[in-house]
Parts: C-alpha cells; sequence; structure tokens
C-alpha cells in the first residue's frame, strides 16, 4: 500500500513542480497547494500505515494496546498542514494585491523592484 | 596633483602627531643600530610569540643581516620623512590622518622586513599594501588619486593573494611556516615536485609589489600620493618589499634554472624599460618613479644570480639607490613646495635661490650618475662586476645593466642639474625660496650619506653590506670588498662608457623626448589596458548577475528544482541506493481508488485551463489526502486536513472573484518544465521507496506511548505530542500562522492608490 501511495506522491510532487513553473502565478500557487499535500503525505507515509488502529490510549490501560499507527508523523503532519496553510493563505493575498497593484498575474512582468534596462526606457 | 597644503603659509602648528612619529622612528633607528655590532658580528636574533599554535603559526621574528639593513633604512628614512612632511603638510586638515597611515605603514613594513613567520610575513605585507591604498589615495578628492589608490590596491593586492596560496603550498609541503627551518632545508625544497608552483605564486606576488614588467603600470601612478609618500614608499621601503622577500627566500630557493632565467629576464627587461620610459617624462617626479623601477628590475636581476659579486652588488645597491632616491624625492618636493611645478621643462635657475637644496640634489645626482667618490660609483662598479660574473649570459646581462646605467646617469642630469644651473624655461608659478630646515635635513643627510659611504666604503661593509651577503650565501668572507679605486678593469672601462654614453643621451634628451612620446603613442599602453581590463571586468559582472540574478520568477524556480533533482537523484545514486521493486500485493480496492483521486485530481489542476476546474481538482486531491488519513487510523489530521482544504477552496474562490480569467496569456506546452517535473516527481518516490525499504525506527514513537498516560495525563497520543511533549513547536507554528494572518491583513488593508497599473 505505502508503494501505491510512494508513487501517487510522485505524481502530485510532478504535477505541481509543472504548476509552479508557469508564468501565471496563480498557476504558482496551485502548486503550492499541491506540493504542501504532497509533503505531508511523504511524511505521513514514511511513518508506515495502519488501518483501524489510531493512537488512543484505552480508559484505564496505562499504554496502547497492541499495535496502533504510528503516532510522531501524524503529530508533525499536524502541525505541517497549519503551516502550510498559513504559507498558501499569505502567498494568496500577496498575489492578489501584486494583481490589484501590478494589474498583471504574469511574475515575468513583475519587474517594479529590478526594472530591465528596455522598462527604464 | 600634488595634494599638500597650502605651500604659502609659515609652517603652522601641526600638533604633536608629526613630532611624535619623528621621535618614535628615530627611538626605533637608533635602537636597531645598537644592535647593529652584534649582527655585524655574524649573530642573528630570534624573538618568537606564540599566535596560533594549532595551526604552526606563530608571531617569530628574525632580525640578522638582511632584516637590520631593511629595517635602518625604513626606521631612518622613515624618521627624516616625518620630519620633512611636519613641514611640508603643514597646516593640512588631515595631518593627524596622513601621520597615523604613514606611521602604521612604517610599523607594518617593519614587521615585514623582521617576520620569520610566513603566514605574519604575509599579514604583514596586506598590511603594507592597505596603507599605501590609503596614503596614495590621501588626496581622495581627484578621480586621479582615487584611481591610483585602487589600481595600486588591486595589482598589488591580487599579487598577494598568488602570495598567500605560495606560502600555504610553502609550508604545507615543508611542514612547517618558520621561514628559517624551511631555508635551511633548501635543497629538499628545491627537489621537491611543489617547488615550481610554489616558485610562480610567490613571484606573481613579488614582481607586482615590486613593480616589474609586466605589472609596471601602477607605480608611476602612485605618484599621485604626497611627495613625502613617494619617497618613502615608492622609492626607499615598500616596492622594495618584494625584493626583500626574493633575497629572503634566495638561501633556500635560488639556484635553479627557473629561478635565475625568470629574474634575470624581467629584471633587465624592467630595468631597461623603465629608464628608457624615465627619459620620456617632463614631471620630475614620474621621472623619479621610472628609473625607481629601473632600480627594482636591477635588484631582481641580481638576486636572480649567485655569485657573491652579484649579491654584493645587490647588498650595496639596494643601500645606494634608497639613499639617493629617498634625497631626490625629498628634494623635487622641495622644489615642488618652492616653485608651484614639477615640469621640467619650465624650472631653472633655483641654484641661486635653493642653494642647500641644490647641493642636496648634486650629490645625490652625482651617486646616482655613479661618479666617484660617491657611494654609487662603488655601486655601479660592483653592478659591472656581478654582472660580468654572470655564469650563463654575461654579456645580455652586463649589456642591460650598462643601457640602464646611462640612462640612469642622463635622468640625473635632467632632475638635479637643469632645474638649479639652466636658465628657466618659463614663468615659475611662485616665487622660489629656500626650503625651510626640517625640509632640508633629509635630503641633505641622507645625500651626505651617500658621500660619506662613497669615501670610506668600510664603515657600510663591515656594519652592513657584509652581514646582508651573509643572510643570503651563509658566510660572511663572502661579501666582496667595497673599493673606490680598484685598478684598471673592466668594470672601470665599462663605468668610462657608461658617463660618455650618458652624456651624450642627457645632451639629445629633449629629442629624444618627442621620439619617444611618438613610440609610446605607437605602443599600447599597460595603464589604459589595465581601464579596459576593469570595464571588461564589470561587464563580466554585470553580465553574470544578469543570469544568475534574472529576476525572473520561472528561472529561480526551475534551478531550484534542477538542484532538488540533482542534489536527491545525484545523492541517491552516488550512495548506491538502487531500484527496489514496489510490493503492490496489500493494494485494497479502496485504496486505489483514493490514489486515483489523487492521480486525476492532479492531473487536472495542472492540465485545466478553466479556473472552476483547477480548484475543483485542488478540492478533490485535499480530499482525497483527507480520506487517505482517515483509511490510515489518523483521524485527527483527517479533521485537520478536511477544515484546511474547505478553507482552501474558498479563499481561492473569493480571490478568483476579483481574478483574471486563467489563459488570457494563452495556455502552452512546456516541454523542459515538464521534463523536470517528471524527474522531480521521479526521484521523490524513489526515494521514499528507498525509506521505505528500511526497517523503521520507533524508539521515539514507542517513548510517547508508554509515557502519554503516566506522564502526561492524556489518552489521545498525537494530541499529547502536540501541546505537551512538542508544545514550543507548536507554540511556533501558531506564531507563524499570526505572522502569516497579520501580513496578509497588512497586505490587503493598504490602498492601492499608490499602484502603477498599466
Amino acid at each position: 500500500m505505502e508503494a501505491l501511495l510512494a508513487i501517487a506522491i510522485g505524481v502530485l510532487v510532478a504535477a505541481s513542480v509543472y504548476l509552479m513553473l508557469a508564468r501565471n502565478v496563480l498557476r504558482f500557487i496551485f502548486g503550492l497547494v499541491l506540493i504542501s499535500n504532497a509533503a505531508n503525505l511523504t511524511i505521513f507515509v514514511a511513518g508506515r500505515l495502519t488501518t483501524g488502529a489510531p493512537p488512543l490510549i484505552a480508559e484505564g490501560a496505562e499504554a496502547p494496546a497492541g499495535l496502533v499507527a504510528n503516532a510522531l508523523p501524524q503529530a508533525l503532519v499536524l502541525t505541517a498542514i497549519v503551516i502550510g496553510f498559513g504559507l498558501f493563505a499569505f502567498a494568496l493575498v500577496l498575489m492578489f494585491r501584486a494583481y490589484t497593484t501590478l494589474g498583471t498575474l504574469y511574475s515575468d512582468e513583475m519587474r517594479v523592484a529590478e526594472p530591465r534596462p528596455e522598462d527604464e526606457r | 596633483m600634488s595634494t599638500s597644503a597650502d605651500p604659502t603659509g609659515v609652517p603652522r602648528g601641526n600638533g604633536l602627531s608629526g613630532l611624535l612619529c619623528t621621535g618614535l622612528s628615530a627611538l626605533l633607528f637608533v635602537w636597531f643600530l645598537t644592535l647593529a655590532p652584534q649582527i655585524a658580528d655574524g649573530a642573528s636574533l630570534r624573538y618568537v610569540i606564540e599566535w596560533v599554535p594549532s595551526l604552526g603559526i606563530s608571531l617569530s621574528f628574525l632580525l640578522d643581516g638582511l632584516s637590520l639593513t631593511f629595517a635602518l633604512l625604513i626606521s631612518g628614512i622613515g624618521a627624516l620623512v616625518f620630519l620633512y612632511s611636519n613641514t611640508y603638510l603643514a597646516g593640512h586638515p588631515q595631518f593627524d590622518r596622513f601621520m597615523l597611515f604613514l606611521f602604521s605603514f612604517m610599523l607594518s613594513m617593519l614587521g615585514l622586513v623582521l617576520a620569520d613567520n610566513l603566514i605574519a610575513l604575509f599579514v604583514f605585507w596586506e598590511l603594507t599594501t592597505i596603507t599605501s591604498y590609503l596614503l596614495i589615495g590621501f588626496g581622495h578628492e581627484t578621480a586621479k588619486g582615487r584611481r591610483s589608490a585602487l589600481q595600486a590596491l588591486f595589482v598589488t593586492g591580487a599579487g598577494a593573494l598568488a602570495l598567500l596560496a605560495g606560502f600555504i603550498l610553502l609550508g604545507m609541503t615543508m611542514g612547517t611556516f618558520e621561514l628559517s627551518e624551511i631555508l635551511a632545508r633548501g635543497d629538499e625544497l628545491k627537489a621537491h615536485a611543489y617547488y615550481i608552483p610554489i616558485l610562480l605564486l610567490i613571484l606573481a606576488g613579488t614582481f607586482t609589489k615590486s613593480a616589474q614588467f609586466p605589472f609596471h603600470f601602477w607605480l608611476p601612478n602612485a605618484m599621485a600620493a604626497p611627495t613625502p609618500v613617494s619617497a618613502f614608499l615608492h622609492s626607499a621601503t615598500m616596492v622594495k618589499a618584494g625584493v626583500y622577500l626574493m633575497a629572503r627566500l634566495h638561501p633556500g630557493m635560488s639556484g635553479t634554472d627557473m629561478w635565475m632565467w625568470t629574474l634575470t629576464i624581467f629584471g633587465a627587461v624592467t630595468a631597461v624599460a623603465a629608464s628608457i620610459f624615465a627619459l620620456r617624462q617632463t614631471d620630475l617626479k614620474q621621472a623619479l618613479a621610472y628609473t625607481t623601477l629601473m632600480a627594482l628590475g636591477t635588484l631582481m636581476l641580481f638576486l636572480g644570480q649567485q655569485s657573491s659579486y652579484a649579491i654584493t652588488a645587490f647588498a650595496t645597491f639596494l643601500i645606494v639607490h634608497s639613499l639617493y632616491k629617498a634625497a631626490l624625492f625629498l628634494v623635487v618636493g622641495c622644489i615642488d613646495h618652492a616653485t608651484g611645478t614639477r615640469e621640467a621643462d619650465v624650472l631653472g635657475g633655483l641654484g641661486r635661490v635653493m642653494p642647500f637644496t641644490a647641493i642636496a640634489a648634486a650629490l645625490a645626482a652625482l651617486s646616482m650618475a655613479g661618479f666617484p667618490p660617491f657611494l654609487g660609483f662603488i655601486g655601479k662598479e660592483l653592478k659591472y662586476a656581478g654582472a660580468l660574473g654572470v655564469a650563463s649570459e654575461p654579456l645580455f646581462v652586463v649589456g642591460a645593466v650598462l643601457l640602464a646605467n646611462a640612462l640612469m646617469f642622463a635622468v640625473a642630469g635632467v632632475v638635479a642639474f637643469r632645474p638649479f644651473w639652466r636658465k628657466a624655461g618659463g614663468a615659475l608659478p611662485k616665487t622660489p625660496h629656500e626650503a625651510p630646515w626640517p625640509m632640508l635635513a633629509g635630503p641633505v643627510i641622507l645625500a651626505v650619506l651617500g658621500t660619506v659611504f662613497g669615501i670610506y666604503p668600510d664603515l657600510l661593509e663591515r656594519s652592513l653590506v657584509a652581514p646582508t651577503v651573509a643572510s643570503l650565501l651563509g658566510e660572511i668572507e663572502d661579501a666582496k670588498e667595497l673599493k673606490l679605486w680598484a685598478g684598471v678593469n673592466m668594470p672601470l672601462l665599462l663605468s668610462i662608457v657608461t658617463v660618455v654614453s650618458g652624456a651624450i643621451i642627457y645632451a639629445v634628451h629633449r629629442q629624444a623626448r618627442t621620439m619617444l612620446e611618438r613610440m609610446d603613442a605607437a605602443t599600447p599602453s599597460f595603464d589604459a589596458g589595465w581601464d579596459r581590463f576593469l570595464d571588461g571586468f564589470k561587464a563580466l559582472a554585470a553580465w553574470q548577475t544578469g543570469v544568475i540574478q534574472s529576476g525572473v520568477l520561472r528561472k529561480y524556480m526551475f534551478v531550484t528544482f534542477v538542484t532538488v533533482l540533482v542534489g536527491m537523484g545525484g545523492t541517491m545514486m552516488a550512495r548506491g541506493l538502487g531500484l527496489t521493486v514496489p510490493d503492490f500485493s496489500d493494494a485494497t480496492g479502496q485504496s486505489v481508488a483514493l490514489v486515483l483521486m489523487i492521480l486525476g485530481g492532479a492531473l487536472l489542476a495542472t492540465l485545466t485551463s478553466s479556473r472552476i476546474a483547477a480548484m475543483a481538482a485542488l478540492g478533490v486531491v485535499g480530499i482525497a489526502v483527507a480520506m487517505v488519513f482517515i483509511v490510515f487510523s489518523a483521524p485527527d489530521v483527517a479533521i485537520t486536513q478536511l477544515l484546511v482544504e474547505t478553507l482552501v477552496v474558498v479563499l481561492v474562490a473569493v480571490a478568483l472573484l476579483r481574478l483574471p480569467t486563467l489563459d488570457s496569456g494563452g495556455r502552452h506546452w512546456r516541454p523542459w518544465d515538464a521534463l523536470l517535473a517528471l524527474g522531480v516527481g521521479t526521484v521523490v518516490t524513489l526515494t521514499l521507496l528507498a525509506v521505505l525499504a528500511t526497517p523503521l525506527d520507533r524508539r521515539l514513537t514507542d517513548y510517547f506511548e508508554i509515557t502519554s498516560w503516566p506522564e502526561a495525563f492524556g489518552r489521545n497520543i498525537v494530541n499529547v505530542i502536540l501541546v505537551d511533549f512538542r508544545a514550543l513547536d507548536t507554540f511556533g507554528e501558531i506564531a507563524v500562522v499570526v505572522i502569516a494572518a497579520l501580513s496578509a491583513y497588512a497586505l490587503l488593508r493598504t490602498t492601492t492608490t499608490k499602484g502603477q497599473g498599466k
């Protein structure tokens, strides 16, 4: 099962890299969303997959009975999801603001800080 | 050009700095003088302070004949130059700064000639480079001053880098950075495979520092410095640092063909070319600058040899040159100070108004021209004797020395005879007056010393020349005697030829000058070449900045992903982590469906040109990932994922309301990007498969599972990790989200009126 997901993650990464190389920053942001999903899945899968046994301790017990899912990657992924969302939200607002100010969604044309020689004339 | 202060006023007080520096240098001079008898007896003094013992670097100092000669020249001429500057730059607003620079320079120079550790020597070497930069650029308000300073810094600094590399290589090869130890094992060094690279690197340093052809061009430009600086740095001391180092290394590194030919050829070419250029100059200071080049070339030439005559000639000419050249520079400073010009064609008739200056100039110039009974004569005789003793190519060396000496004779006439005893060629900018005594002291003392040593050469021979020769050749008996009259021999005949041809050249020098000017205009100039080099360098920098820092997001991303690809893929290949056959046997229908959802969503998001479709595709991927979390026992993660995915879709939808449609710029297929994307995706998959093939380390997980309830009283282990075991991480996470929210708020709040929409 892990192997199947590893291939899915590869496809996700490939899709997001292709999107992030686009001129249009909206596509870039789509790529950003996909690549954070891919990263989260990678951490999750690398910690191995367990079905039907969430990392919980039964009432009255000191430790989980039997094998439960790996709790550590879950905790890491939880943090990563939230931070990824923060990054995404900021990037989206930045893009939105860039569009309202510069009137373009194309990163090549956003040259206010580093004008090309031909732009200066 | 001259940056001297207003020369009209009576010397005003400069505070104490001038006199303090003069006094300190005089004290140093006297102290070195008291050590001279010990050194003359063949002793050498060594003093070591540990610096970085772990790297074998120490502040070790060695005083032997060679370093003593240099130390005396530096501190002695230094004292006179300080005294001179106190008057020459009287009332200059930045006088204290000047004194600080000059004194720091003197100390660095002393450190350089006394250091016995390669690294310490290099540090002092660079200190002289930096202080000399500050001194040449003392007149920093002129573009010429800044350019000259920068040129000197770049040329000598670039050479110094090579020198450092050479020193490190030398230290590694010999296993020690102590010079005296290295030189004692010279045969071992010369036989080593790294001998030639070491020598070439060191030569790059010394040739640039001592302005040997083809690095000579910075020295005449350095005359932009105030005249006392030129007298001190660019004749007597700093430019001799390269010569000093070659002399210091002579016992350990000389004697090979490589050493002999390089030094002989570059020295000879520098000497002859510089003497011809010297004749061309009309500015007295420039003419002197070129004769300094000539002297440096001659010194290098003699250092290339092994014979005791050549080395004695080196030691003697080193002292002769320092004495008369510093004196003449100071004389030119006096002339400049008194008349306001340094143009040879304008100056004249100063002999009567400035008698003492004229006498000092005459004595120094006679020494320079090589007349008896001056020290310069002895130096010249020894040079011829040394040149005749050159084993391989005596004719070439004698010819070069003869030509250089004859030309120097003519230049001596131009600098020290014409301005005083010939009629003035034009109106002087100022009415000349005799220089005040502090400015006369330097030239007079130095010129008189040149005369006294000429009449009593014994004094000099025993105290300085013989010990210097002993430092180079090992035996004090190797030094040849310094004699005014050695009988009618070959050197004497050559001297007569020199004087005759020199007189002829002087007689026709003005005609020769016009011819030389034409020749100079026809040949490429190194100075202009330097400018072209700098321009080209800057253009290259601009070009590569344009390439690397293109300001295009796509290119940055491309390079980033290529780095990821090469870094991860390359590491895997280098570590031999090949393909493991993935095991799909445990795939259930449910999970296959989830994977298909992810794949479909990703492909749709990539390929669609509809914003709504892309948004939906992102949603599908997000939900599928959330379901993966649910299926594989991560309910908390799944809840968060669902929440975040919902927010993502909502936010994108809100933003899209105000954004243009996706395809306004046209969508096109990007094969290279696709290739890169596939590569990165493949590498990630392979890496993950390789990780999965290794056994899982569950130690941390086990710890959390066991301690979650007894220590943190929580039954949801993931929750306990987040809020208890790794609470600080979670706090950081919250901080990130808050900052992102604040920044987003700030971006949205600021009005768009300042926008530059096109």
